[in-house]
């Protein structure tokens, strides 16, 4: 039987500050297949980081299900490789020790995750940073190193929280481009948030819409177009008529 | 590059021959008592002269300073961790370690010559109180001061309590400890000097008092210029340390 990578049932939150509620996310249901590339789009602060933050086992839920890898015990941290929008680097270690950090955390031997940080950073042309202290960096190779230490944590489940939403267009699509290698390279499943339809397009297999907080599934739509993946793919009809479709979708969740 | 840093120093090296000058002058021309002025040349006179006695006083009040520094720095970061451990613990100690700061050291320091005798013990819990308080607020801010969504990437890691402190947040305190730590060594030897000043065998403190108790005010400020010395020194060893320990705080691009 083929499991799911990912699979949400009703899930829902509900976040209480003495007798404010705030009804975060309504009974969400949300399917990532193995090696699956999907997206979540949805209005500025709807409720996306919350569920992120609640697949990644950070924050509990209220009601709902979820399972990865067809499990659905309680503890989920450690099963998906979790990045946030800031690449979050460590000042005081090099780009090759901020690589290795989950790989730390696991206790796995120095000399070992050593070499598996080299050959990463090797094969994603980041090696010879690998000195470095992030403080040298610019935007766009922060979230590289980032993304290559979210990948050495756990290849097999990546939750990328607007990775680029910082970044400027140039800088953005190179890193889009070289995210799209990483993720072919190991078959990863992806979950992927931003709130830029046109990122959204060029990147996933699927995209998730959700609605102005608290968050529901309005739409989901598979994207038709072949990978690998070429900028000048978001220019054809089908994608443009996509393109439309969905900010139409986002404009009306919108409030000013 | 050395050069020029030294020419920094210039207008300081300027104001303080000027100033040196006038009281010597001043001195000179008045004819005012040594035992109630001494004259620059006096003192360093004193100084040479009575070099064999103030050194011998002089290693005690290091020995004073520099155990109470390293018992101050453990005591100071066991509470800022015992602080950062939960709100609860925070709200409990912080009064305490606040109103320890009031206690006037005028009152406890004879009361200590009775608990705990004349001999180094009773020095060093002054230079310990004078100088934890610094080190304990400083390293409390570091810990607390680390993004929470840091936090939360660690525990996506599932990172233990004691990993996110030992990996991140010490890591991350490390630069506010060196401010604390800083300040607690200029106070260390104030500290020490008060601490024999009260009553002890050996130390700059109880020399000078003695100086002043006879009249041979040169050899007061012949013990001045030793403290301040001392101090200085201890403030440049600490900058040192820290240039070294933190080479990516100071700007450096790569792992030397």
């Amino acid at each position: 039987m083929d499991t799911a990578k990912l699979l949400a049932q009703g899930v829902s939150k509900t976040f209480r500050s003495g007798r404010q509620a705030l009804e975060t996310l309504a009974s969400i249901d949300m399917t990532v297949a193995v090696g699956e590339f999907v997206t979540v789009i949805g209005p500025s602060g709807c409720g996306k980081s919350t569920l992120f933050n609640i697949i990644a086992g950070i924050e509990t839920l209220d009601a709902g299900k979820i399972a990865i890898d067809g499990a659905t015990e309680h503890e989920r941290a450690g099963k998906a490789s979790y990045m946030p929008q800031k690449p979050l680097l460590l000042p005081w270690k090099t780009v090759e020790e901020n690589v290795m950090l989950g790989l730390d955390v696991r206790h796995v031997p120095r000399k070992q995750a050593q070499d598996e940080a080299h050959e990463l950073l090797k094969r994603f042309g980041l090696m010879e940073f690998a000195q470095h202290y992030p403080a040298t960096l610019s935007g766009g190779m922060s979230q590289r190193v980032a993304l290559l230490r979210t990948v050495l944590f756990n290849r097999s489940f990546l939750l990328l929280d607007e990775p680029f939403g910082a970044l400027d267009a140039l800088t953005r699509l190179s890193c889009q481009m070289w995210l799209l290698d990483v993720w072919q390279e190991f078959q990863s499943s992806v979950l992927f948030i931003t709130h830029d339809v046109r990122e959204a397009i060029l990147l996933s297999n699927r995209i998730y819409v959700l609605s102005d907080r608290p968050a529901r599934v309005l739409r989901v739509v598979d994207v038709h177009l072949p990978y690998p993946r070429q900028p000048e793919q978001l220019v054809s009809a089908d994608a443009a008529r996509l393109e439309q479709e969905l900010m139409s979708l986002l404009l009306k969740e919108q409030h000013v | 590059m050395k050069l020029r840093k030294l020419a920094s120093y210039g207008p300081a090296i300027v104001l303080v021959a000027a100033l040196l000058a006038f009281w010597q002058l001043y001195v000179q021309l008045s004819q005012i008592s040594p035992r109630f002025l001494p004259a620059p040349l006096a003192i360093v006179a004193a100084l040479v002269n009575n070099w064999p006695v103030i050194y011998d006083n002089t290693v005690q009040t290091m020995l004073e300073t520099v155990l109470g520094i390293v018992l101050a720095t453990i005591f100071g970061l066991g509470l800022a961790i015992l602080l950062d451990v939960s709100a609860w613990m925070r709200r409990a100690i912080y009064p305490l370690l606040v109103t320890s700061q009031t206690i006037p050291m005028v009152a406890l320091a004879p009361l200590l010559l009775i608990w705990v005798g004349y001999q180094l013990p009773s020095k060093l819990i002054v230079v310990v109180l004078y100088c934890f308080f610094p080190i304990a607020v400083a390293c409390a801010d570091g810990l607390a001061s680390v993004e929470p969504e840091l936090i939360n990437l660690l525990r996506s890691m599932r990172a233990t309590r004691g990993q996110i402190l030992w990996m991140v947040q010490l890591p991350a305190a490390m630069p506010s400890f060196f401010s604390g730590l800083r300040i607690a060594a200029t106070y260390s030897v104030v500290g020490a000097i008060f601490g024999e000043y009260v009553g002890a065998e050996k130390g700059l403190g109880i020399y000078m008092q003695r100086a002043t108790n006879s009249f041979a005010t040169a050899q007061v400020f012949a013990a001045i210029v030793v403290t301040a010395a001392l101090s200085l020194l201890l403030f440049g060893l600490v900058s040192l340390i820290e240039r070294i320990a933190l080479p990516w705080y100071h700007g450096a691009a790569q792992r030397a």
